[in-house]
């Protein structure tokens, strides 16, 4: 049977606000358990919230980057259950009426451009984590995460391929950086998803009963995760078997999801609107203010990058990949004025050395002006191509310009003809024998001259002249 | 007169004119409680020692010349108001031990203001109730009759005024928790407007509804306590940002000319005939100040009990989640995983009527309820709170009664929660609306048991309130009776 994906996404994602987003405790991670805690945030008796604007802010920021509408009066609700990181037996969040709503990017598929639709946008606190000693039947509670801002970004089922789900995240994951209110770290949870997957017949029109995925904690997870889910749910229906409405868990290590135990999940949350809070309200001058305050978004530069530089949509696409890199190329582009050259620079050596060291682009020790400078300085002939590869591999171990490496290591290009003419001569002469060959019609030994002359002035000589000369004098 | 008979107003100038020392109207008050609180049962826990080391700061500053408001006053204070290193338990077993490292922000106020703190008051469990009968403490006897109860949620801020056990209180009103018991005690009993005072530290039952208000034994004192009261608090997110007047320049002036609206729903069948006649009485009294007695009409008074009672529970379902035996108070021994830990915690640490509270809302609030019961009752609640937007167009302020009766007996209706509950039938609708209110002596019903009258007024119109309220206690004159203890 063919069958047609359907996948809904969820993603949390934590704002980078540094303090909580109903009391003053700071949102660092890592610190000693409990360390950030207040009794707001402790869930004690007769303590209060109070909304830090922040977060709406970069709620709002978000909500802009994606399409959304934003509503003018939004309201904190309560979602109700017991959990012991939950410390005030319920979280707060929002409900019936979200932040934002009706929103959408655009992700690059097999086909073409595709359009994903994202339901809605809200704000939320974070909750606890609970510490479970394995010796012993006891579990500790550490608060310092309760109360951290989370933005909750719900997906339309738009997505047809576990391929687009990882897609759809890398682009969200890339708006939330690029606006720099998400730290996007994966593996410390800042940057979560869980996922609604259902199956059905090509054609049909009423959606397969879905089951819901937790647990993934790397792009490349939640692919492996849906490609299992979608086996297993065509399994079932090919077999005769009916599909569960659940919550699976993905089991890494496995390779597969499992049911959580349904105990978990038989939750009425019975949310209403938070009497402790006012409505969110927000007007259009304020809307106005977090609009005129977004970065260029990565779609958009993107596509300037191709427009403006002429380089290929894949180059532009790596070098968008990062708010940061991508400044640090038009950085270089903007001095040397040369942006396919500087493409390559940046693409191959540069991110090649990071990759290696596993830096960022902020950590990278040329600067945007060294590595300008040196495209230059081929330019202009004073170093060959080749002999910038090792400049370039000083620059990054020792973060000097590229003047000062090349006088260092003597690295100049002999462009001097009568000097260069005579080392020709020598080797010309120190080979007759391919010179007889050369001259009797194999035309290609012109490249073995080449290469004895590149050996013999250690890649310095300037490779037009080198050509120049040999033509003249294998010529005879 | 003893000291700890007086108001606050009269403390005062005693003080002022060096009368009288901080520490020797602590010390009358504190001989009061040793002769009388056996028998009232108004504190769940005393602060003497506190208080007397308070009262001596506060001669100190007397000494100094530096006269703060409530200088060498003696409060109690409801035991749901947040006490740093005092026990708070909310008169319930499953707070018995808890111990908040924070102050409520009107015992920040009251404390700048120079008050000496005299206990934590009984009260109903999570102000559950209406006649302090479900504190996990015992009950409170009402000062005029003990076989009596004095009123709830705050009967032991109430019965304490009364006994004089201390000279001002402070309560908490969800339904009619200040302004009932002050009526049964026969003391004067103010629910401000919602968000008018502070509830940053006051243990939340039904937050949309709670506000704290003062007990005293005047009017006047009810001012001076609200001018210490009153005012935004940023750690509150419904604190409104209101200019508060001086409330006492509202004390002694005429009502010449108001309109005071009797709302016909207000006088229905099966209000006690005392109760009644000496309503109509304080109506005679109003007109008497120069007012002028217009009927009005609240139409959907008769829903305000059953809004109410899904309101509150569903919040307070919610609020109290987080009493699970984690982290702080009650956690039951031997439980054998998380789930019975949860069960047995909160199964023996809330009371009967708080436990079918947090049923009733965990039900209103439930997948494929929440539209017909909680989505319903705060439709109904917009138009409650609109029947006054419209009343306060036709007059100044409304008077009506605060109880329907006047205090029963104890254990009369605790197997009876329907009962229980139509004690706040007058009162529950101001907190609907989120308008202030305020109860006020009116007279005594033939075997001794006081009267309340109550008077609400439009948002933020406490001033008004006072003013008719002094005006009519002056003109009512209502006769000065001390319980006989």
């Amino acid at each position: 049977m063919d069958f047609e994906t359907i996948i809904g996404l969820e993603v949390h994602a934590q704002l980078l606000t540094e303090t909580k987003i109903f009391c003053n405790c700071s949102t660092e991670f890592g610190a000693s358990p409990n360390s950030h805690t207040c009794p707001v945030c402790l869930g004690m008796p007769g303590v209060l919230p109070v909304l830090n604007k922040k977060v709406v802010e970069y709620a709002m920021k978000m909500a802009l980057a994606t399409n959304c509408t934003i509503n003018g009066r939004n309201v904190f609700a309560r979602k109700n259950y017991f959990y012991p990181d939950l410390p005030k037996g319920y979280q707060i969040s929002q409900y019936a009426y979200p932040l934002a709503e009706h929103g959408y990017i655009m992700i690059e598929t097999g086909e073409g451009p595709r359009r994903i639709g994202i339901t809605r946008i809200h704000m939320e606190e974070d909750a606890g984590k609970l510490i479970h000693d394995d010796h012993n039947p006891v579990s500790y509670v550490d608060l310092n995460r309760t109360g951290v801002p989370l933005i909750e970004i719900v997906g339309e089922p738009d997505i047809r391929s576990p391929e687009e789900a990882a897609e759809y995240l890398r682009r969200l994951h890339e708006i939330l950086v690029y606006l720099e209110i998400c730290d996007g770290n994966m593996e410390e949870g800042s940057f979560r998803c869980d996922a609604n997957v259902s199956i059905r017949p090509r054609g049909q029109k009423e959606f397969g009963t879905r089951t819901e995925l937790k647990n993934m904690n790397s792009f490349r997870n939640v692919q492996r995760a849906l490609e299992y889910e979608v086996k297993r749910q065509q399994y079932l229906v090919e077999n005769g078997e009916t599909i569960i409405q659940e919550t699976r868990l993905w089991d890494d290590a496995q390779g597969v999801t499992n049911p959580m135990r349904s105990k978990e999940e038989a939750h009425d949350y019975r949310y209403f609107p938070d009497p402790d809070l006012v409505p969110v309200v927000v007007d259009q001058a304020w809307v106005a203010e977090i609009r005129s305050g977004l970065p260029e978004l990565p779609q958009a530069k993107r596509e300037r990058f191709i427009r403006e530089y002429a380089i290929s949509a894949y180059d532009a696409g790596v070098l968008t990949s990062g708010k940061a890199l991508a400044e640090y190329y038009e950085e270089v582009v903007n001095l040397c004025g040369k942006p396919k050259i500087a493409a390559n620079w940046v693409m191959g050596d540069v991110l090649k050395f990071l990759n290696e060291d596993r830096r960022t682009i902020r950590e990278c020790p040329i600067a945007a002006r060294s590595l300008a400078d040196m495209i230059g300085l081929i330019e202009e002939g004073t170093i060959s191509g080749k002999i910038a590869k090792e400049v370039i591999a000083g620059m990054y171990a020792t973060g000097k310009a590229p003047r000062e490496i090349i006088r260092e290591k003597g690295l100049v290009q002999i462009t001097d003809e009568g000097e260069l003419a005579k080392t020709v001569a020598a080797i010309i002469e120190a080979n007759p024998g391919q010179l007889a060959d050369y001259r009797g019609g194999k035309e290609k030994l012109f490249g073995f001259f080449v290469g004895q002359v590149m050996k013999a002035t250690q890649g310095k000589a300037n490779p037009k002249l080198v050509n120049d000369l040999l033509r003249k004098m294998l010529a005879g | 007169m003893e000291l700890h008979q007086l108001t606050i107003h009269e403390l005062q100038e005693k003080i002022r004119s060096g009368g009288v020392s901080a520490l020797q109207i602590a010390e009358s008050v504190f001989l009061r409680i040793n002769a009388v609180e056996d028998r009232v049962h108004a504190y769940i826990r005393l602060m003497k020692e506190e208080a007397m080391a308070a009262a001596a700061r506060a001669d100190e500053s007397i000494q100094k010349g530096d006269l703060q408001p409530l200088t060498g006053i003696p409060i109690a204070l409801k035991d749901i108001v947040c006490t740093r290193g005092i026990p708070t338990t909310c008169g319930s077993r499953i707070l018995h031990n808890f111990v908040p490292p924070y102050n409520a922000t009107v015992v920040e106020k009251l404390a700048q203001a120079g008050a000496v703190f005299v206990g934590k008051a009984n009260m109903d469990e999570f102000a559950m109730g209406s006649s302090t009968e479900t504190s996990a403490f015992g009950p409170t006897r009402n000062p005029w009759d003990l076989e009596r109860i004095p009123g709830g949620s705050s009967g032991g801020s109430a019965a304490a005024v009364a006994a004089g056990e201390c000279i001002a209180s402070i309560g908490s009103d969800t339904g009619g928790s200040i302004r009932q018991p002050a009526a049964l005690c026969g003391v004067v009993g103010m629910k401000p407007t919602y968000g008018r005072v502070s509830r940053f530290g006051l243990i939340a039952f039904a937050s949309s509804l709670d506000q704290i208000g003062p007990f005293t034994r005047d009017v006047e004192d009810c001012a001076i306590m609200m001018n210490v009261l009153a005012g935004y608090d940023p750690k509150e997110s419904t604190s409104v940002r209101a200019e508060v007047p001086d409330y006492r320049q509202f004390i002694g002036r005429d009502v010449q000319g108001w309109r005071i609206g009797i709302p016909e729903e207000y006088f229905i069948e099966g209000i006690d005939p005392e109760v009644s006649a000496a309503v109509r009485n304080a109506v005679e009294t109003i007109r008497r100040c120069g007012a002028s007695i217009v009927e009005i009409s609240l139409p959907h008074t008769r829903y305000c009990v059953a809004v109410y009672y899904i309101i509150a529970p569903a919040e307070a379902s919610s609020n109290l989640a987080r009493y699970d035996g984690v982290r702080y108070g009650f956690r039951a021994a031997d439980a054998r995983d998380l789930a019975e830990m949860y069960q047995m915690s909160r199964r023996q640490g809330f009371g009967a009527e708080v436990k079918r509270r947090i049923m009733i809302g965990t039900y209103a609030l439930s997948a494929g309820y929440y539209d017909a019961y909680y989505g319903k009752a705060s439709q109904v609640r917009a138009l409650i709170r609109r029947d006054f937007d419209e009343a306060f167009t036709k007059c100044d302020a409304i008077l009506t009664p605060t109880s329907p009766t006047p205090a029963f007996r104890l254990g009369e209706k605790t197997d009876d929660p329907l009962q229980m509950y139509l004690s706040d039938i007058f009162t529950i609708s101001a907190n609907l609306a989120g308008i202030p209110g305020i109860s006020v002596p009116c007279g005594f019903s033939a075997s001794g048991l006081p009267i309340g009258v109550q008077f609400l007024a439009g948002h933020f119109e406490e001033g008004k309130l006072l003013q008719l309220a002094s005006a009519y206690e002056k003109s009512a004159a209502v006769e000065k009776r001390r319980p006989a203890l």
